[in-house]
């Protein structure tokens, strides 16, 4: 391979130098697709073909038609022709991308607070079937669906073969599908729509045989979406004994934990930095 | 001349091995590695308090439970599988995948017919080598001594049912084949809270705190890095279990990282690096930390004690508690760790205790206590 880089190059200088030879090129060729080269003149000669990723030589009679079969012109780019007898003769032509058949669609991130300001973004990158980037003028349709709320939508001009967009959260919690559409493609993403930090945290709590149950009230964020399951939530209580804690996960949208002992305790609940209400429950009488 | 040499060897095996069997160990403080019998199956008589330990304990450490326990007082009131339970644990707790490797005694107190002595436990452990203080009691019957074994509460649970909403994060991977950016899911946020760098002993420690700010669970391991004046990089070690690892959103994590050889008058900087990784996670067992509070214990060192409370219907075979205790300005000035050797059963209580260093206690006002949980068979 390397052995025939070095001819083609050379082959290439001793063309700069010769004259009278013609080789006639597409100006270009779609991907993957057959394509002919015009020689003049008469007699043998040797034809290279260089491109991205291929390099092949072949023996041809010079006056007829040099046929290029798809397979050796599927990668996009620049492509070399050369033919040498008792000189060498070069033309360039220029290998485009194919139809786009394929579309790379990368959102970020995938799961984001609701409210925030330009969070979400996402890239579109048309491919053809050979996997080159379509730099070819094109429309991209961006559009952002809630569960039956169309959030937002815009058509973006690609530029160099990418289309990209950037928006805020939405309001409401859960899964928003983004959809990318070059012509009949179209690609879909889902991305998470998460609450943010608590609001007004409030817990209620009872003396139990046990010690003390407590458990919050249903647990929001202040545009009043429940907070993720999960999410911990650390009730303290101080008696006589001690301190006691417990983290607790919230489900199904509440978080209850049991505190042992029979004491009065000052029982406190905060998540996060968002800090709740303080109960004061008397000893077990 | 072979054959005198051979005769002179099996002489002087004979002479060592009667004098090992009538020779009772010493008096005195005894270390269990070194002491007690010579000939496995021969115990010296426990004519005192000392020997009486030492007896009871070697046995113990050969796991010789028939022989240990003829050294167990009938006055005790716990059974021979009791007393074999108390040294090898139940209910995969860490207790039963631990050796005794060897014990130190020393009396506390004696009378002529009464005892007390305070037994150090060295134990290996999957974890590490554990030490464990306990104190016994010793009683006069007939011409021997005999260890008054105390009566250990196990926890009784008693049949239930216990509902649990079952809260779960499974994650899905994609494979190779799969198409460019379509199975990419953000790692956890997971943030370093604070970050502070002491001396301790020889070495040096970097202690903190690290919280999860995502809504998903994170599996958290800190990293960090010492530097020294011309930016070159000293050491690097990682929190590895002294690090609730598995943290759920919003959950704030102590971490504690070891540099055991380096000065911190050599180190200049601290590179830190906290790395989470999406991971299947369960928000069960919930387990509170109840009565803590810092106090001396028998041996008067300064710790922090307290039960640990299974609310869920699970159980904990080996909990594991890290602790950060903060100065008055809220400043993590130590982290400790300690695993509990009992396993935590459903609805029930154990105690923990965790040292805090006597240089800082007149520094600590405040402390906040999490709880690793490592249970057989799930993750």
């Amino acid at each position: 391979m390397r052995r025939l880089l070095l001819l083609c190059a050379g082959a290439v200088l001793l063309a700069g130098a010769s004259a009278g030879q013609e080789l006639r090129v597409p100006p270009s060729v779609s991907a993957g697709e057959d394509a002919t080269i015009s020689t003049a003149g008469s007699g043998q000669a040797t034809f290279y073909v260089v491109g991205p990723g291929v390099a092949s030589k072949s023996s041809v009679n010079l006056g007829e038609e040099i046929q290029l079969h798809g397979q050796d012109l599927r990668n996009a780019g620049h492509y070399m022709a050369i033919v040498c007898s008792s000189t060498c003769q070069s033309a360039s032509f220029y290998v485009i991308a194919a139809k786009p058949t394929n579309l790379s669609f990368l959102v970020h991130p995938s799961r984001v607070p609701v409210g925030q300001e330009n969070a979400v973004s996402g890239v579109a990158l048309p491919f053809d079937t050979f996997h080159n980037l379509v730099l070819s003028p094109a429309e991209v349709n961006f559009t952002m669906n809630a569960a039956n709320a169309a959030l937002f939508s815009r058509s973006v001009h690609m530029q160099q073969g990418i289309g990209w967009f950037r928006t805020s959260s939405g309001k409401t919690a859960g899964t928003v599908r983004v959809v990318a559409s070059v012509a009949d493609l179209s690609a879909r993403r889902a991305v998470q729509q998460v609450a943010s930090d608590p609001c007004n945290l409030r817990m209620q709590g009872q003396r139990t045989a046990k010690g003390i149950t407590v458990q919050t009230e249903p647990v929001r964020d202040c545009s009043g979406n429940p907070v993720s399951d999960g999410t911990i939530v650390s009730f303290g209580a101080v008696t006589a004994n001690g301190r006691s804690t417990v983290d607790a996960p919230i489900k199904h949208g509440v978080a209850r934990a049991q505190i042992e002992g029979s004491g009065a305790a000052v029982v406190s609940v905060a998540s996060g930095v968002v800090i709740g209400n303080e109960l004061h429950i008397g000893a077990q009488q | 001349m072979n054959r005198a040499l051979l005769i002179i060897l099996i002489a002087a095996t004979a002479l060592l091995m009667a004098v090992a069997f009538f020779m009772p160990a010493g008096p005195g403080a005894t270390v269990g590695v070194a002491s007690g019998s010579a000939l496995p199956g021969f115990s010296p008589k426990a004519n005192t308090p000392e020997q009486a330990m030492a007896n009871v304990l070697l046995d113990v450490k050969r796991r010789n439970w028939d022989r240990a326990f003829v050294g167990v007082s009938k006055t005790s009131g716990v059974d021979e599988r009791a007393f074999i339970e108390d040294w090898t644990g139940s209910s995969g707790s860490l207790r039963t995948f631990s050796n005794l490797e060897g014990f130190e005694s020393r009396p506390l107190h004696a009378t002529n017919d009464e005892a007390q002595m305070r037994v150090r436990l060295h134990w290996s452990t999957p974890v590490g080598p554990e030490e464990e203080a306990r104190d016994f009691r010793l009683m006069r019957e007939g011409d021997t001594w005999k260890v008054v074994w105390p009566h250990t509460e196990t926890a009784s649970v008693p049949a239930q049912v216990i509902p649990v909403d079952y809260l779960r994060w499974d994650l899905v991977s994609g494979g190779a084949e799969d198409e460019w950016g379509a199975r990419n899911v953000d790692a956890p946020h997971v943030r370093i809270l604070s970050m502070n760098a002491v001396q301790a002993g020889d070495g040096s420690v970097v202690m903190g705190e690290v919280v999860n700010e995502d809504t998903i669970p994170a599996f958290v391991n800190v990293n960090a890095t010492v530097v020294d004046g011309s930016g070159n990089a000293i050491d690097e070690e990682s929190s590895f279990d002294k690090i609730a690892h598995i943290l759920l959103p919003k959950q704030v994590s102590p971490y504690r990282v070891d540099f055991p050889q380096i000065s911190l008058q050599r180190v200049k900087n601290v590179r830190m690096d906290v790395k989470a990784t999406l991971v299947p996670a369960s928000a069960d067992p919930v387990i509170g930390v109840m009565d803590q509070r810092l106090e001396p214990d028998a041996q008067g060192k300064n710790v922090l004690r307290g039960n640990l409370f299974n609310e869920s219907g699970q159980t904990v075979n080996i909990p594991h508690v890290v602790a950060s205790f903060y100065d008055n300005n809220g400043k993590v000035v130590w982290v400790a760790d300690g695993y509990v050797e009992r396993a935590l059963l459903p609805q029930s209580s154990e105690p923990f205790a965790v040292e805090v260093p006597r240089a800082l206690v007149g520094k600590v006002q405040n402390f906040h206590v999490v709880v690793n949980q490592y249970s057989l068979g799930r993750s």
